[in-house]
Protein backbone atom coordinates (compact mmCIF):
# COMPACT_ATOMS: atom_id res chain seq x y z
CA UNK A 1 0.00 0.00 0.00
CA UNK A 2 2.61 2.64 0.74
CA UNK A 3 4.38 1.63 -2.35
CA UNK A 4 1.23 2.90 -4.40
CA UNK A 5 0.67 5.56 -2.56
CA UNK A 6 4.47 6.74 -2.89
CA UNK A 7 4.02 6.11 -6.63
CA UNK A 8 0.92 8.02 -6.71
CA UNK A 9 2.69 10.64 -4.61
CA UNK A 10 5.10 11.10 -7.29
CA UNK A 11 3.16 10.56 -10.26
CA UNK A 12 0.88 13.67 -9.48
CA UNK A 13 3.55 15.88 -8.28
CA UNK A 14 5.09 14.82 -11.88
CA UNK A 15 1.63 16.10 -13.59
CA UNK A 16 1.46 18.80 -11.62
CA UNK A 17 4.83 19.66 -12.57
CA UNK A 18 3.88 19.34 -16.64
CA UNK A 19 0.76 21.60 -16.05
CA UNK A 20 2.35 24.51 -13.79
CA UNK A 21 5.43 24.99 -16.64
CA UNK A 22 1.99 24.80 -19.40
CA UNK A 23 1.14 27.99 -18.26
CA UNK A 24 4.59 29.21 -19.73
CA UNK A 25 5.22 27.26 -22.52
CA UNK A 26 1.68 28.58 -24.34
CA UNK A 27 3.16 30.31 -27.28
CA UNK A 28 2.17 30.55 -30.82
CA UNK A 29 4.22 30.52 -34.01
CA UNK A 30 1.97 31.89 -36.99
CA UNK A 31 4.86 33.89 -38.44
CA UNK A 32 7.04 31.25 -39.66
CA UNK A 33 3.87 28.63 -40.17
CA UNK A 34 4.46 28.07 -44.31
CA UNK A 35 0.50 26.30 -44.20
CA UNK A 36 -2.56 28.80 -44.90
CA UNK A 37 -4.87 26.47 -42.29
CA UNK A 38 -3.03 28.22 -39.28
CA UNK A 39 -0.66 24.79 -39.28
CA UNK A 40 -3.19 21.87 -38.47
CA UNK A 41 -2.09 18.61 -40.21
CA UNK A 42 -4.47 17.84 -42.45
CA UNK A 43 -2.83 16.71 -46.00
CA UNK A 44 -1.37 13.06 -46.70
CA UNK A 45 2.30 14.81 -46.50
CA UNK A 46 1.67 16.67 -43.55
CA UNK A 47 0.86 13.66 -41.86
CA UNK A 48 3.67 12.23 -43.32
CA UNK A 49 5.88 14.74 -41.80
CA UNK A 50 4.54 14.89 -38.81
CA UNK A 51 4.80 11.11 -38.41
CA UNK A 52 8.90 11.38 -39.22
CA UNK A 53 8.78 14.59 -37.02
CA UNK A 54 7.72 12.47 -33.66
CA UNK A 55 10.29 9.45 -34.48
CA UNK A 56 13.26 12.43 -34.17
CA UNK A 57 13.79 13.50 -30.91
CA UNK A 58 12.89 16.87 -30.34
CA UNK A 59 14.42 19.47 -27.91
CA UNK A 60 10.99 20.79 -26.39
CA UNK A 61 8.50 18.63 -24.40
CA UNK A 62 4.96 19.33 -26.52
CA UNK A 63 2.02 17.57 -25.31
CA UNK A 64 -0.56 18.80 -28.42
CA UNK A 65 -0.92 21.72 -30.31
CA UNK A 66 -3.98 23.47 -31.73
CA UNK A 67 -5.12 26.29 -33.78
CA UNK A 68 -6.92 28.44 -32.34
CA UNK A 69 -9.87 30.80 -33.69
CA UNK A 70 -7.59 33.48 -35.27
CA UNK A 71 -5.40 30.95 -36.70
CA UNK A 72 -2.85 30.46 -34.07
CA UNK A 73 -1.10 27.72 -33.89
CA UNK A 74 -0.53 26.85 -30.23
CA UNK A 75 1.84 24.44 -28.85
CA UNK A 76 0.77 22.81 -25.34
CA UNK A 77 4.00 21.75 -23.75
CA UNK A 78 7.31 22.90 -21.62
CA UNK A 79 10.98 23.87 -23.38
CA UNK A 80 13.74 21.47 -22.14
CA UNK A 81 17.48 23.23 -21.65
CA UNK A 82 19.86 23.04 -24.99
CA UNK A 83 23.04 21.86 -23.78
CA UNK A 84 26.05 22.79 -27.65
CA UNK A 85 29.51 22.01 -27.11
CA UNK A 86 30.29 24.37 -29.94
CA UNK A 87 33.61 26.20 -31.28
CA UNK A 88 33.15 28.86 -28.89
CA UNK A 89 32.86 26.21 -26.33
CA UNK A 90 29.83 25.26 -23.97
CA UNK A 91 26.66 26.91 -25.12
CA UNK A 92 23.20 26.36 -23.16
CA UNK A 93 19.92 28.12 -23.31
CA UNK A 94 16.25 26.99 -22.99
CA UNK A 95 14.49 25.61 -26.38
CA UNK A 96 11.58 27.65 -26.62
CA UNK A 97 14.23 30.54 -27.86
CA UNK A 98 13.60 28.54 -31.00
CA UNK A 99 9.58 28.86 -31.07
CA UNK A 100 9.06 25.89 -32.09
CA UNK A 101 9.91 26.87 -35.35
CA UNK A 102 11.82 23.62 -37.01
CA UNK A 103 13.36 24.60 -40.84
CA UNK A 104 16.26 26.97 -39.82
CA UNK A 105 14.23 29.45 -40.03
CA UNK A 106 14.73 31.31 -36.36
CA UNK A 107 18.17 31.83 -35.66
CA UNK A 108 18.86 32.35 -31.91
CA UNK A 109 22.34 34.43 -31.24
CA UNK A 110 24.31 32.99 -28.17
CA UNK A 111 28.18 33.88 -27.18
CA UNK A 112 28.35 35.66 -30.92
CA UNK A 113 27.25 32.13 -32.52
CA UNK A 114 23.99 31.88 -35.04
CA UNK A 115 21.89 28.60 -34.00
CA UNK A 116 19.48 27.27 -36.54
CA UNK A 117 17.25 24.34 -35.34
CA UNK A 118 16.95 22.17 -38.94
CA UNK A 119 14.58 19.17 -38.48
CA UNK A 120 15.52 18.56 -35.09
CA UNK A 121 18.42 19.14 -35.07
CA UNK A 122 20.55 22.01 -34.01
CA UNK A 123 23.31 23.54 -36.17
CA UNK A 124 25.66 26.15 -35.86
CA UNK A 125 26.12 28.89 -38.59
CA UNK A 126 29.18 30.36 -40.58
CA UNK A 127 30.76 33.01 -38.43
CA UNK A 128 29.48 35.36 -41.24
CA UNK A 129 26.10 34.04 -42.25
CA UNK A 130 22.44 35.70 -41.20
CA UNK A 131 20.26 33.18 -42.25
CA UNK A 132 20.57 29.42 -42.98
CA UNK A 133 21.09 28.48 -46.93
CA UNK A 134 19.63 25.40 -48.02
CA UNK A 135 19.99 22.98 -50.97
CA UNK A 136 17.58 21.18 -52.79
CA UNK A 137 17.29 18.58 -50.25
CA UNK A 138 16.92 21.29 -47.80
CA UNK A 139 20.00 20.53 -46.16
CA UNK A 140 22.02 23.24 -45.00
CA UNK A 141 24.70 24.36 -46.68
CA UNK A 142 26.51 26.95 -44.35
CA UNK A 143 26.56 25.03 -41.15
CA UNK A 144 27.75 22.60 -39.53
CA UNK A 145 25.98 20.18 -36.67
CA UNK A 146 27.11 20.72 -33.37
CA UNK A 147 27.68 18.25 -30.59
CA UNK A 148 24.53 18.30 -28.99
CA UNK A 149 24.33 17.10 -25.15
CA UNK A 150 20.94 18.75 -24.96
CA UNK A 151 18.60 17.59 -22.07
CA UNK A 152 16.06 16.48 -24.86
CA UNK A 153 12.66 14.96 -24.93
CA UNK A 154 14.47 11.59 -24.89
CA UNK A 155 17.05 12.15 -22.45
CA UNK A 156 14.39 13.86 -20.37
CA UNK A 157 12.85 10.00 -20.74
CA UNK A 158 15.46 8.28 -19.81
CA UNK A 159 16.12 10.46 -16.94
CA UNK A 160 12.13 10.21 -15.73
CA UNK A 161 12.07 6.09 -16.02
CA UNK A 162 15.58 6.14 -14.71
CA UNK A 163 14.20 7.92 -11.54
CA UNK A 164 11.02 5.42 -11.27
CA UNK A 165 13.02 2.74 -11.57
CA UNK A 166 15.58 3.32 -8.94
CA UNK A 167 12.51 4.61 -6.40
CA UNK A 168 10.19 1.10 -7.35
CA UNK A 169 13.08 -1.35 -6.86
CA UNK A 170 14.87 0.36 -4.33
CA UNK A 171 11.85 0.18 -2.60
CA UNK A 172 11.07 -3.62 -2.99
CA UNK A 173 15.01 -3.63 -2.03
CA UNK A 174 13.99 -2.00 1.35
CA UNK A 175 10.77 -4.32 1.89
CA UNK A 176 13.17 -7.46 2.14
CA UNK A 177 14.51 -6.07 5.43
CA UNK A 178 11.56 -6.00 6.77
CA UNK A 179 9.92 -9.01 5.61
CA UNK A 180 10.35 -11.71 3.15
CA UNK A 181 7.23 -11.49 0.86
CA UNK A 182 6.92 -8.31 -0.50
CA UNK A 183 3.52 -6.05 -0.56
CA UNK A 184 1.74 -3.66 -2.98
CA UNK A 185 3.35 -3.12 -5.87
CA UNK A 186 6.96 -4.64 -4.52
CA UNK A 187 4.17 -8.07 -4.97
CA UNK A 188 4.33 -7.05 -8.90
CA UNK A 189 7.68 -6.92 -9.48
CA UNK A 190 9.08 -9.27 -7.95
CA UNK A 191 8.12 -11.95 -10.13
CA UNK A 192 9.39 -10.02 -13.18
CA UNK A 193 12.69 -9.78 -11.32
CA UNK A 194 12.73 -13.39 -10.60
CA UNK A 195 11.29 -14.47 -14.38
CA UNK A 196 14.77 -12.24 -15.68
CA UNK A 197 16.57 -14.32 -13.25
CA UNK A 198 15.30 -17.33 -13.98
CA UNK A 199 14.28 -17.51 -17.60
CA UNK A 200 16.56 -15.41 -19.36
CA UNK A 201 19.86 -14.90 -17.26
CA UNK A 202 20.20 -18.64 -15.74
CA UNK A 203 19.39 -20.59 -18.87
CA UNK A 204 21.51 -18.31 -21.50
CA UNK A 205 24.34 -17.70 -19.26
CA UNK A 206 24.95 -21.04 -17.01
CA UNK A 207 24.38 -21.72 -13.56
CA UNK A 208 28.34 -20.49 -12.41
CA UNK A 209 28.37 -17.11 -14.44
CA UNK A 210 24.72 -15.49 -14.22
CA UNK A 211 25.15 -13.69 -11.31
CA UNK A 212 27.74 -11.26 -12.49
CA UNK A 213 25.87 -9.87 -14.98
CA UNK A 214 22.36 -10.76 -13.67
CA UNK A 215 22.24 -6.85 -12.85
CA UNK A 216 22.90 -5.51 -15.94
CA UNK A 217 19.97 -7.58 -17.84
CA UNK A 218 17.60 -6.76 -15.63
CA UNK A 219 18.81 -3.07 -15.65
CA UNK A 220 18.19 -3.06 -19.82
CA UNK A 221 15.28 -5.96 -19.45
CA UNK A 222 12.92 -2.97 -17.07
CA UNK A 223 14.80 -0.08 -18.51
CA UNK A 224 13.50 -0.73 -22.57
CA UNK A 225 10.34 -2.49 -20.78
CA UNK A 226 8.87 0.92 -19.80
CA UNK A 227 10.15 2.71 -21.88
CA UNK A 228 9.22 1.08 -24.91
CA UNK A 229 5.33 1.09 -22.36
CA UNK A 230 5.63 4.94 -21.93
CA UNK A 231 6.51 5.14 -26.05
CA UNK A 232 2.32 4.13 -26.14
CA UNK A 233 1.21 6.64 -23.79
CA UNK A 234 -0.04 10.04 -25.33
CA UNK A 235 3.22 11.32 -23.86
CA UNK A 236 4.87 10.30 -26.62
CA UNK A 237 8.23 8.97 -25.74
CA UNK A 238 10.40 7.79 -28.40
CA UNK A 239 13.21 6.79 -26.31
CA UNK A 240 13.61 3.03 -27.59
CA UNK A 241 13.06 4.16 -30.94
CA UNK A 242 16.32 6.82 -31.16
CA UNK A 243 19.02 4.77 -32.72
CA UNK A 244 21.52 6.58 -30.48
CA UNK A 245 20.19 4.74 -27.42
CA UNK A 246 19.75 1.51 -29.02
CA UNK A 247 23.12 1.53 -30.04
CA UNK A 248 24.24 2.62 -26.06
CA UNK A 249 22.13 -0.44 -25.19
CA UNK A 250 23.72 -3.14 -27.74
CA UNK A 251 27.15 -1.18 -27.00
CA UNK A 252 26.69 -1.86 -23.42
CA UNK A 253 26.39 -5.39 -24.25
CA UNK A 254 29.32 -5.98 -26.71
CA UNK A 255 31.60 -4.34 -24.32
CA UNK A 256 30.44 -6.81 -21.53
CA UNK A 257 31.06 -9.96 -23.69
CA UNK A 258 34.12 -8.80 -25.38
CA UNK A 259 35.97 -8.47 -21.97
CA UNK A 260 34.14 -10.54 -20.02
CA UNK A 261 35.34 -13.94 -23.02
CA UNK A 262 37.28 -16.22 -21.66
CA UNK A 263 40.24 -18.28 -23.44
CA UNK A 264 38.21 -20.72 -25.00
CA UNK A 265 35.78 -18.02 -26.65
CA UNK A 266 38.89 -16.26 -27.93
CA UNK A 267 40.26 -19.42 -29.22
CA UNK A 268 37.43 -20.42 -30.94
CA UNK A 269 37.26 -16.90 -32.65
CA UNK A 270 40.56 -16.24 -33.72
CA UNK A 271 41.87 -19.64 -34.22
CA UNK A 272 39.61 -22.24 -34.53
CA UNK A 273 40.55 -25.81 -33.36
CA UNK A 274 39.55 -28.67 -35.55
CA UNK A 275 39.37 -26.74 -38.68
CA UNK A 276 42.33 -27.11 -41.86
CA UNK A 277 44.82 -24.54 -40.66
CA UNK A 278 43.98 -22.78 -44.34
CA UNK A 279 40.75 -21.57 -43.21
CA UNK A 280 41.36 -20.53 -39.83
CA UNK A 281 42.49 -17.05 -40.91
CA UNK A 282 39.09 -16.27 -43.17
CA UNK A 283 36.79 -17.97 -40.27
CA UNK A 284 38.14 -15.57 -37.81
CA UNK A 285 37.66 -12.57 -39.86
CA UNK A 286 34.01 -13.99 -40.27
CA UNK A 287 34.00 -14.39 -36.56
CA UNK A 288 34.87 -11.73 -35.88
CA UNK A 289 32.58 -9.38 -38.10
CA UNK A 290 29.81 -11.62 -36.44
CA UNK A 291 30.79 -10.56 -33.03
CA UNK A 292 31.78 -7.63 -33.39
CA UNK A 293 29.49 -5.81 -36.17
CA UNK A 294 26.68 -8.04 -36.55
CA UNK A 295 25.61 -9.06 -33.19
CA UNK A 296 25.39 -5.35 -31.74
CA UNK A 297 24.22 -4.32 -34.99
CA UNK A 298 21.37 -7.03 -35.07
CA UNK A 299 20.47 -5.96 -31.51
CA UNK A 300 20.31 -1.95 -32.19
CA UNK A 301 18.32 -2.59 -35.58
CA UNK A 302 16.16 -5.19 -34.32
CA UNK A 303 15.18 -2.63 -30.91
CA UNK A 304 15.23 0.75 -32.84
CA UNK A 305 13.06 -0.78 -36.13
CA UNK A 306 10.36 -2.51 -34.27
CA UNK A 307 9.46 0.19 -31.96
CA UNK A 308 9.70 2.82 -34.63
CA UNK A 309 7.85 0.59 -36.89
CA UNK A 310 5.20 0.38 -34.33
CA UNK A 311 5.20 3.97 -33.70
CA UNK A 312 4.83 4.78 -37.50
CA UNK A 313 1.73 2.21 -37.75
CA UNK A 314 -0.26 3.35 -34.81
CA UNK A 315 0.30 7.28 -36.22
CA UNK A 316 -0.41 6.17 -39.50
CA UNK A 317 -3.63 4.25 -38.23
CA UNK A 318 -4.90 7.32 -35.93
CA UNK A 319 -4.33 9.62 -39.23
CA UNK A 320 -6.73 7.92 -41.09
CA UNK A 321 -9.21 9.77 -39.49
CA UNK A 322 -7.97 12.74 -41.56
CA UNK A 323 -6.86 11.13 -44.20
CA UNK A 324 -9.77 8.92 -45.23
CA UNK A 325 -12.79 11.68 -44.18
CA UNK A 326 -13.70 12.31 -47.37
CA UNK A 327 -14.06 8.27 -49.12
CA UNK A 328 -15.27 7.40 -45.82
CA UNK A 329 -17.12 10.73 -43.69
CA UNK A 330 -16.44 12.12 -40.65
CA UNK A 331 -18.01 9.14 -38.58
CA UNK A 332 -16.74 5.95 -40.76
CA UNK A 333 -13.40 7.21 -41.39
CA UNK A 334 -12.60 7.98 -37.17
CA UNK A 335 -14.43 4.67 -36.47
CA UNK A 336 -12.01 2.60 -38.45
CA UNK A 337 -8.84 4.67 -36.97
CA UNK A 338 -9.95 3.85 -34.16
CA UNK A 339 -10.76 0.17 -34.30
CA UNK A 340 -7.21 -0.50 -35.85
CA UNK A 341 -5.69 2.00 -33.57
CA UNK A 342 -7.20 -0.23 -30.71
CA UNK A 343 -6.33 -3.45 -32.02
CA UNK A 344 -2.68 -2.03 -33.09
CA UNK A 345 -2.19 -0.71 -29.56
CA UNK A 346 -2.46 -4.16 -27.84
CA UNK A 347 -0.16 -5.88 -30.28
CA UNK A 348 2.34 -2.71 -29.56
CA UNK A 349 1.96 -3.37 -25.71
CA UNK A 350 2.46 -7.19 -26.58
CA UNK A 351 5.68 -5.90 -28.99
CA UNK A 352 7.03 -3.67 -25.79
CA UNK A 353 7.39 -6.95 -23.95
CA UNK A 354 8.79 -8.97 -26.59
CA UNK A 355 10.96 -6.48 -27.55
CA UNK A 356 12.72 -5.71 -23.98
CA UNK A 357 12.73 -10.16 -23.59
CA UNK A 358 14.50 -10.37 -26.85
CA UNK A 359 17.08 -7.63 -26.20
CA UNK A 360 17.67 -8.87 -22.78
CA UNK A 361 17.42 -12.72 -24.29
CA UNK A 362 19.93 -12.20 -26.91
CA UNK A 363 22.64 -10.40 -24.52
CA UNK A 364 21.99 -12.93 -22.03
CA UNK A 365 23.03 -15.63 -25.13
CA UNK A 366 25.85 -13.26 -26.27
CA UNK A 367 27.38 -13.34 -22.87
CA UNK A 368 26.46 -16.71 -22.15
CA UNK A 369 28.28 -17.83 -24.73
CA UNK A 370 31.78 -15.50 -24.34
CA UNK A 371 31.60 -17.27 -21.02
CA UNK A 372 30.62 -20.86 -21.69
CA UNK A 373 32.69 -23.11 -20.70
CA UNK A 374 33.34 -25.91 -23.70
CA UNK A 375 33.51 -29.34 -22.10
CA UNK A 376 32.04 -31.23 -25.08
CA UNK A 377 33.99 -31.47 -28.18
CA UNK A 378 33.28 -29.47 -31.52
CA UNK B 1 21.01 3.73 -44.25
CA UNK B 2 22.50 7.46 -45.26
CA UNK B 3 19.28 8.42 -43.44
CA UNK B 4 19.65 5.65 -39.97
CA UNK B 5 23.27 7.58 -39.47
CA UNK B 6 21.76 11.12 -39.78
CA UNK B 7 19.32 10.32 -37.32
CA UNK B 8 22.30 9.07 -34.92
CA UNK B 9 22.95 11.83 -32.87
CA UNK B 10 26.46 11.75 -31.35
CA UNK B 11 25.32 13.82 -28.20
CA UNK B 12 22.19 11.65 -27.73
CA UNK B 13 24.87 8.62 -27.70
CA UNK B 14 27.29 10.33 -25.23
CA UNK B 15 24.07 11.50 -22.53
CA UNK B 16 22.63 8.61 -22.85
CA UNK B 17 25.57 6.18 -22.59
CA UNK B 18 26.65 8.16 -19.43
CA UNK B 19 22.75 8.35 -17.68
CA UNK B 20 22.81 4.45 -18.45
CA UNK B 21 25.86 3.48 -16.88
CA UNK B 22 24.59 5.56 -14.21
CA UNK B 23 21.54 4.01 -14.02
CA UNK B 24 23.01 0.70 -14.23
CA UNK B 25 25.92 0.99 -11.14
CA UNK B 26 22.61 2.78 -9.31
CA UNK B 27 20.04 -0.19 -9.75
CA UNK B 28 22.57 -2.56 -8.89
CA UNK B 29 23.89 -0.91 -5.87
CA UNK B 30 20.79 0.05 -4.79
CA UNK B 31 18.47 -2.43 -5.90
CA UNK B 32 19.34 -5.55 -7.55
CA UNK B 33 22.10 -6.66 -5.15
CA UNK B 34 19.60 -6.57 -2.03
CA UNK B 35 16.93 -8.07 -4.21
CA UNK B 36 18.51 -10.73 -5.76
CA UNK B 37 20.46 -11.27 -2.30
CA UNK B 38 17.09 -11.56 -0.05
CA UNK B 39 15.80 -13.40 -2.95
CA UNK B 40 18.39 -16.03 -3.00
CA UNK B 41 18.37 -15.72 0.84
CA UNK B 42 14.66 -16.61 0.88
CA UNK B 43 15.13 -19.35 -1.62
CA UNK B 44 17.56 -20.99 0.41
CA UNK B 45 15.53 -20.56 3.50
CA UNK B 46 12.84 -22.53 1.98
CA UNK B 47 14.62 -24.75 0.62
CA UNK B 48 16.19 -25.44 4.51
CA UNK B 49 12.96 -25.52 5.73
CA UNK B 50 11.76 -28.13 2.97
CA UNK B 51 14.43 -30.21 4.07
CA UNK B 52 14.07 -29.65 7.62
CA UNK B 53 10.49 -31.00 7.30
CA UNK B 54 11.03 -33.56 5.11
CA UNK B 55 13.42 -34.94 7.88
CA UNK B 56 10.76 -34.27 10.61
CA UNK B 57 8.70 -36.49 8.80
CA UNK B 58 11.20 -39.04 8.13
CA UNK B 59 11.56 -39.23 11.75
CA UNK B 60 8.02 -39.39 12.81
CA UNK B 61 8.10 -42.32 10.53
CA UNK B 62 10.98 -43.88 12.80
CA UNK B 63 9.35 -43.20 15.63
CA UNK B 64 6.33 -44.43 14.24
CA UNK B 65 7.85 -47.41 13.47
CA UNK B 66 9.75 -48.12 16.92
CA UNK B 67 6.10 -47.31 18.80
CA UNK B 68 4.43 -49.77 16.78
CA UNK B 69 7.83 -52.50 17.30
CA UNK B 70 7.86 -51.72 21.17
CA UNK B 71 3.58 -52.16 21.02
CA UNK B 72 4.46 -55.50 19.30
CA UNK B 73 7.19 -56.67 21.91
CA UNK B 74 4.90 -55.53 24.69
CA UNK B 75 1.75 -57.88 23.47
CA UNK B 76 4.44 -60.96 22.90
CA UNK B 77 5.92 -60.25 26.14
CA UNK B 78 2.03 -60.24 27.34
CA UNK B 79 1.18 -63.34 25.94
CA UNK B 80 4.75 -65.19 27.22
CA UNK B 81 3.19 -63.70 30.70
CA UNK B 82 -0.12 -64.83 30.15
CA UNK B 83 1.18 -68.24 28.56
CA UNK B 84 3.36 -69.19 31.39
CA UNK B 85 0.49 -68.26 33.96
CA UNK B 86 -1.81 -70.84 32.78
CA UNK B 87 1.14 -73.13 32.95
CA UNK B 88 1.88 -72.62 36.30
CA UNK B 89 -2.16 -72.72 37.34
CA UNK B 90 -2.22 -75.96 35.84
CA UNK B 91 0.35 -77.64 37.31
CA UNK B 92 -0.53 -76.46 40.20
CA UNK B 93 -3.84 -77.49 39.58
CA UNK B 94 -2.60 -81.01 38.66
CA UNK B 95 0.02 -80.95 42.05
CA UNK B 96 -3.14 -80.15 43.80
CA UNK B 97 -5.29 -83.01 42.46
CA UNK B 98 -2.46 -85.42 42.79
CA UNK B 99 -2.36 -84.72 46.70
CA UNK B 100 -5.49 -84.46 47.48
CA UNK B 101 -5.73 -87.83 46.11
CA UNK B 102 -3.07 -89.31 47.61
CA UNK B 103 -4.05 -87.81 51.29
CA UNK B 104 -7.47 -89.39 50.59
CA UNK B 105 -6.47 -92.79 49.54
CA UNK B 106 -3.86 -92.47 53.11
CA UNK B 107 -7.18 -91.65 54.94
CA UNK B 108 -9.20 -94.46 53.43
CA UNK B 109 -6.61 -96.59 53.91
CA UNK B 110 -5.81 -95.75 57.34
CA UNK B 111 -10.07 -95.62 58.40
CA UNK B 112 -9.79 -99.07 56.91
CA UNK B 113 -7.35 -100.50 59.22
CA UNK B 114 -9.26 -99.18 61.69
CA UNK B 115 -12.11 -100.55 60.62
CA UNK B 116 -10.57 -103.96 60.44
CA UNK B 117 -9.06 -103.72 64.06
CA UNK B 118 -12.29 -102.29 65.43
CA UNK B 119 -13.77 -105.26 63.73
CA UNK B 120 -10.92 -107.88 65.05
CA UNK B 121 -11.82 -106.35 69.00
CA UNK B 122 -15.40 -106.49 68.53
CA UNK B 123 -15.34 -110.38 66.93
CA UNK B 124 -12.43 -111.09 69.87
CA UNK B 125 -14.54 -109.81 72.95
CA UNK B 126 -17.83 -111.98 71.35
CA UNK B 127 -15.97 -114.11 71.47
CA UNK B 128 -14.93 -113.98 75.16
CA UNK B 129 -18.36 -113.28 75.79
CA UNK B 130 -19.73 -115.91 74.09
CA UNK B 131 -17.09 -118.48 76.44
CA UNK B 132 -17.76 -116.89 79.25
CA UNK B 133 -21.38 -117.42 78.39
CA UNK B 134 -21.23 -121.18 77.92
CA UNK B 135 -18.43 -121.47 80.55
CA UNK B 136 -21.25 -119.58 83.10
CA UNK B 137 -24.04 -121.65 81.95
CA UNK B 138 -22.18 -124.55 82.48
CA UNK B 139 -21.55 -123.63 85.44
CA UNK B 140 -24.61 -123.09 86.91
CA UNK B 141 -26.12 -126.64 85.02
CA UNK B 142 -23.39 -128.62 86.83
CA UNK B 143 -24.32 -126.42 90.23
CA UNK B 144 -27.86 -127.28 90.20
CA UNK B 145 -27.09 -131.03 89.20
CA UNK B 146 -30.23 -131.09 87.28
CA UNK B 147 -32.69 -134.20 87.86
CA UNK B 148 -35.24 -133.63 84.82
CA UNK B 149 -35.07 -132.79 81.72
CA UNK B 150 -37.55 -129.91 81.58
CA UNK B 151 -35.63 -128.48 84.44
CA UNK B 152 -33.07 -128.68 82.36
CA UNK B 153 -34.04 -126.86 79.62
CA UNK B 154 -35.94 -124.22 81.98
CA UNK B 155 -33.06 -123.34 83.34
CA UNK B 156 -30.94 -122.73 80.51
CA UNK B 157 -34.24 -120.73 79.12
CA UNK B 158 -34.16 -118.99 81.76
CA UNK B 159 -30.67 -118.38 81.60
CA UNK B 160 -30.74 -117.39 77.83
CA UNK B 161 -33.53 -115.06 78.96
CA UNK B 162 -31.03 -113.22 82.01
CA UNK B 163 -28.31 -113.20 79.27
CA UNK B 164 -28.96 -110.23 77.13
CA UNK B 165 -26.51 -109.90 73.99
CA UNK B 166 -25.05 -106.97 73.36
Amino acid sequence: MKVAQKTVKFLTTVVIALFTTIGFALDSDTKYDSSNDGGRVNTKTEVEEYILHHLKDSHDFSLWSYTNDDGERKHVGFPLPVILWTSEGLVTFMSSEFHHNDDGHVIVEKKGLKFAKIHSKIYELDKDATVAVFDKEHHATNAQKTFDLSITKSVFGLLLIGVLMLLWFSKLARQYKTKKIPTGFGRVLEPLVLYVRDEIARPNIGEKHYRRFTGYLLTVFFFIWILNLAGLTPLGFNVTGQIAVTACLAAFTLVIYTFSGNKEYWMHMIWMPGVPVLFRPILAVIELIGALIIKPFSLLVRLFANISAGHIVIMSLIAIMFTLKESLGVVGATGLSLVLSFFILLIEILVAFLQAYIFTMLSALFIGMAVAEHSEAH
Amino acid sequence: METLLNDFSPGLFVVSTILLLALIALMVKFAWKPILNSLEERESGIKDALAAADNARKEMQNLQADNAKLVKEARAEREEMMKEAREIREKMIAEAKEDATEVTTKLIETAQASIKQEKQAALAEIKKSVADLSISIAESVIKRELSSKEDQLELVEGILKDITLN
